[in-house]
């Protein structure tokens, strides 16, 4: 009985971590419901939507909820949960195992460090300038509008943890940059620049995950995700709108 | 020629620079820059042939989806770390943006072509990886037996 209560908490935390880092919903469940199987319990369901789980694991147990504040994409938080629930199901771990591991991936922060993901941020809106048709000579300042658009858009969301907020700001930040270029005469092509620095912020994932969701019949998720993804954009293009008007 | 390699290496830097803001795995980092080429320049080439937006954002979420699961397979990880960054180059960022500008302008009826053709798009990016998937999986399951996997 203790055994299984362990097992259900462990599935738990793997799929709140699994979601937590922006994993697609299938995947969440799958995962949920094999490593329930693998511990010996039958006929469970899980639910999976982007702000909450429901966990069934069968008749004999109470059915639990677990609450998703945050959403991030951590990508190798994925992986990492995803390579103890496959060693869990070919009993490299044990389930004891399992759930030391999984906590440690809670507590641990394997993000890359923020500098090196503004440089990041910065080379790609570059890149997507010129991807985009746009002229070389437009390239630094896309270049410094990418990389300030993305210290604001981290900052902001620490301090207000209001996320289309922060994108908003961000946003307008990056359409004044490039309107401030032109009129200083350093910059040829608005409406490039502000596409390929606005990129690092647009809710691509988001929007395909939506649709993905949508046809494999989550939705619950889908919707939701969709509804994000649109509030992400208005907020993107209401921060550019503002500057575009005048 | 050189606008190719051009194009190549530059989706490929943007693949790489969204791999890490997506914090991938840093051995994958690489595959996931090789991922955003590969879609990119069957974007790119569809896109010079017929000017279609469509069809070619169709034919490189298909790629970029094929490739994905290739890695997947051979990393024994989930096929999204893969996916992610290589579909960011093909949203369709510009014409959103299109759409917002001409709403600011009062211009609704080009604005309404603009946001229906950047929602065509992403429809096609979503077909494009779930067709992918659902080959791969026909093909695995034909090649290897049946193991019930559920997929999609």
């Amino acid at each position: 009985m203790e055994d299984k209560e362990l097992a259900i908490d462990c599935c738990l935390l793997a799929g709140r971590l699994m979601m937590e880092a922006g994993a697609e919903t299938y995947r969440v469940e799958d995962t949920m419901v094999r490593m329930a199987g693998t511990q010996m319990l039958s006929s469970t369901h899980s639910f999976v939507t982007p702000t909450g789980i429901i966990f069934s694991p069968g008749s004999s147990y109470h059915t639990k909820l677990i609450r998703i504040k945050d959403r991030t994409t951590d990508l190798e938080k994925v992986a990492l949960v995803n390579d103890v629930s496959r060693k869990l199901s070919t009993a490299e771990y044990t389930l004891e195992e399992a759930y030391a591991k999984l906590k440690e991936i809670e507590q641990a922060n394997v993000m890359f460090p923020l500098w090196l993901q503004i440089i990041a941020a910065a080379i790609a809106s570059g890149c997507f300038l010129i991807l985009f048709d746009g002229l070389w000579i437009d390239v630094p300042i896309a270049v410094l509008a990418g990389g300030f658009g993305f210290v604001i858009v981290t900052k902001i969301h620490e301090l207000t943890r209001v996320k289309f907020f922060a994108e908003f700001i961000a946003s307008l930040f990056i359409a004044l940059i490039g309107f401030a270029a032109i009129q200083g005469g350093i910059g040829t092509q608005l409406d490039k620049i502000i596409i390929g620095a606005v990129m690092p912020l647009v809710p691509g994932l988001l929007i395909t995950n939506a649709v993905r969701d949508l046809m494999a019949g989550h939705f619950v998720s889908g919707l939701s995700k969709g509804a994000e993804a649109f509030l992400t954009a208005f907020a993107i293009g209401a921060g550019v709108a503002f500057v575009l008007s005048f | 020629m050189l606008a190719w390699v051009i194009q190549g290496v530059l989706s490929f830097l943007a693949s790489i620079g969204f791999g890490i803001i997506f914090n991938a795995p840093r051995k994958m980092l690489f595959y996931c820059g090789f991922v955003g080429m590969m879609g990119w320049l069957v974007y790119f080439a569809f896109n010079g042939m017929t000017g279609d937006a469509v069809q070619a954002s169709f034919l490189g979420a298909f790629t970029v989806a094929l490739f994905a699961h290739i890695f997947a397979k051979r990393f024994r990880t989930p096929m999204i770390i893969f996916s992610v960054a290589g579909i960011i180059p093909l949203v369709p960022g510009g014409m959103a943006y299109n759409a917002m500008r001409h709403i600011v302008e009062n211009d609704y009826l080009t604005s309404i072509s603009y946001a229906s053709q950047a929602f065509m798009v992403s429809g096609a990016i979503a077909m494009g990886l779930v067709f992918a998937e659902v080959i791969i999986q026909l093909i695995f399951r034909a090649g290897v037996g049946r193991r019930g996997k559920k997929t999609i």
